[in-house]
């Protein structure tokens, strides 16, 4: 049987939608033991929301000033020393997991499995190298429990009506305070969330400017779509990189995803390949992302996208 | 001397389309352009920054390969690195070997800023940067986009899901950059010729006392799922009508 501990990302008050795939990934573990750790200052509130997903079995709470902001070189230490109990401990494939797990794998002694895409058995994962051009199969033969991050795009996420245990759990280990966190600023669009929209519309360099990206916000409230982003325009300076989709950017899988004034880069499909329906809307007729769009569109996007507003 | 040490990977050129064998045993790797990882080469440049405003004195460049890897070398030299080490091993090794590889790299040369790309663009799995600090019971500020130094300090803006995380970190540190740190400047001939007299070291895997396993081992490749090529439509009206026939918009 696997005892899986997932690491909880939140942000103090909210438990972040990643970790609900991150349960449904090891739920596919055959007989999987669930448990959530949320770090935090305060954890009650992120604990209760994590105790309602189904398929947990526990909530584990550690509390400590010092983890007021998730820095990994003070997390990882604490982590490490509940993980032994486990078989497999899992965060998310987001920059919080990405940062986070292999400074747990190391002080463990074990190895990683990055961007868990499904699981065949308990010791064998299926994920993408490449940017996703090319998937692979692995068998671990690990040191200790396995560490993984899960690819949030290939998983739904656990759903609520969950009534799990939180109990807390006390972690005596020296905290580093060589790493202090500054701030960070986080852009607040009041739109959806480009990682958990149903719907999103993205832009490229063809925009031209930051100013023209306002189109794509204006025809994103009609939809109630959030905005994404192509590494040629997040480079331009059209947008910030927080909206950056594709192998360094954010992997997503909405139903609808309409691409405008996007080429279709290699490293951009990548991370719009779940998408349940791709529309693409570019000038140039032999444009990649036609390959991929289940409707296209070859038309000047100056002229498209007022009259998308309209009928929309 | 204040000295920075930079990793570098061989990897698949960035622009090659890499393709299964068909047997599944493997990528088509003979015969295809091999490169520099391109974060790797954006830590390079972000050392010969900091070098060109007077924060550090040397350096230092180190991969893990076979010899065939001195050609990445070479242009990691002639970019503008002093000195190079190939640590030779016949077999690829996996990150957490890497990170102790690098660890006893260290020991050697005591920097006191480690460099590295935040990912490799084979294997895509982000975690050696991560696993050299907790080894090496340091900082780790991953995916910066900018990096200031000062007083022992560094102050590195990461690329979050957030937006954009400020980091405060004491050195010696280990930094993994993002795309948008820097961009690599060309390099120039009169440098390549000056490279070939650089020195390039060669160390065996086995004389640093890390013995590397495979504990991942892949088991299978194949090519993703295919999506069907679907239909182009002729105006924004019909595309608006067939997204609504499909129940995607209202």
């Amino acid at each position: 049987m696997s005892k899986v501990l997932i690491v909880a990302e939140h942000d103090g008050t909210t438990l972040n939608a990643s970790t609900a795939k991150c349960v449904s990934c090891a739920h596919a573990l055959a007989g999987a033991e669930i448990t959530i750790l949320v770090c935090a200052a305060d954890a009650s509130a992120v604990a209760a929301q994590a105790a309602r997903l189904q398929h947990v079995a526990r909530v584990v709470k550690v509390e400590n000033p010092a983890n007021e902001h998730l820095v990994a070189a003070v997390l990882a230490p604490q982590i490490a020393a509940l993980a032994g109990a486990y078989s497999h401990v899992f965060g998310p494939s987001t920059t919080f997991g990405k940062d986070l797990m292999p400074r747990i794998a190391a002080l463990l002694g074990t190895a990683q499995v990055s961007d868990i895409m499904a699981i065949e058995s308990a010791t064998r994962f299926r994920r993408p190298i490449y940017a996703g051009n090319v998937i692979t199969t692995v068998e671990v033969e690990a040191d200790g429990p396995i560490v993984g991050t899960v690819r949030t795009a290939s998983f739904e996420a656990a759903p609520e009506g969950g009534t799990a245990a939180v109990e807390s759990a006390d972690v005596n280990v020296d905290l580093p305070a060589h790493t202090r966190f500054v701030s960070v600023s986080a852009a607040k669009s009041g739109r959806p969330d480009l990682q958990t929209a149903r719907r999103v519309i993205s832009g490229g360099r063809a925009l031209g400017s930051a100013e023209n990206f306002s189109l794509l916000y204006r025809l994103a409230d009609k939809l109630g779509a959030a905005v994404g982003a192509s590494r040629a325009a997040v480079d331009a300076g059209y947008a910030p990189n927080d909206l950056q989709v594709g192998q360094t950017g954010k992997i997503i899988a909405p139903d609808l995803y309409i691409a405008i004034g996007i080429s279709g880069a290699i490293q951009h499909l990548t991370g719009i390949k779940d998408a349940r329906t791709i529309v693409a809307i570019n000038k140039d007729p032999e444009a990649p992302i036609f390959e991929v769009a289940d409707y296209g569109l070859v038309g000047d996007l100056f002229e498209v996208l007022p009259e998308l507003e309209k009928l929309l | 001397m204040k000295r920075i040490l930079v990793g570098i990977k061989r990897v698949v050129d960035y622009n090659v389309r890499v393709r299964v064998k068909p047997d599944g045993s493997g990528v088509v790797t003979d015969g295809v352009k091999m490169s520099i990882n391109p974060f790797d080469e954006i830590a390079l440049e972000e050392a010969l920054r900091i070098r060109e405003r007077g924060g550090a004195e040397e350096i230092v460049v180190a991969t893990i390969g076979p010899q065939d890897t001195q050609q990445q070398l070479r242009t990691a030299l002639a970019m503008g690195a002093d000195r190079a080490l190939l640590v030779e091993h016949a077999t690829p090794v996996e990150p957490l070997d890497v990170a102790r590889v690098f660890l006893k790299l260290i020991e050697r040369e005591q920097p006191f800023l480690v460099i590295l790309g935040k990912q490799a663009i084979d294997d895509d799995n982000n975690q050696t940067g991560q696993m050299l600090a907790a080894l090496w019971n340091r900082p780790q500020a991953t995916f910066a986009s900018r990096v200031e130094l000062a007083d022992g300090k560094a102050t590195v803006t990461r690329e979050v899901d957030a937006g954009l995380e400020v980091l405060e970190v004491d050195l010696p540190a280990v930094l993994t950059t993002d795309l948008r740190l820097n961009e690599p400047r060309y390099v120039k001939l009169p440098e390549i010729m000056k490279a070939k007299k650089k020195p390039l070291e060669t160390i065996p895997l086995a004389s640093l006392g890390v013995e590397p396993r495979q504990r991942v081992k892949p088991v299978r490749y194949e090519p993703p799922p295919q999506r069907q090529k679907g239909v182009m439509v002729k105006s924004a009206q019909e595309l608006v009508e067939a997204l609504k026939k499909k129940g995607l918009v209202a």
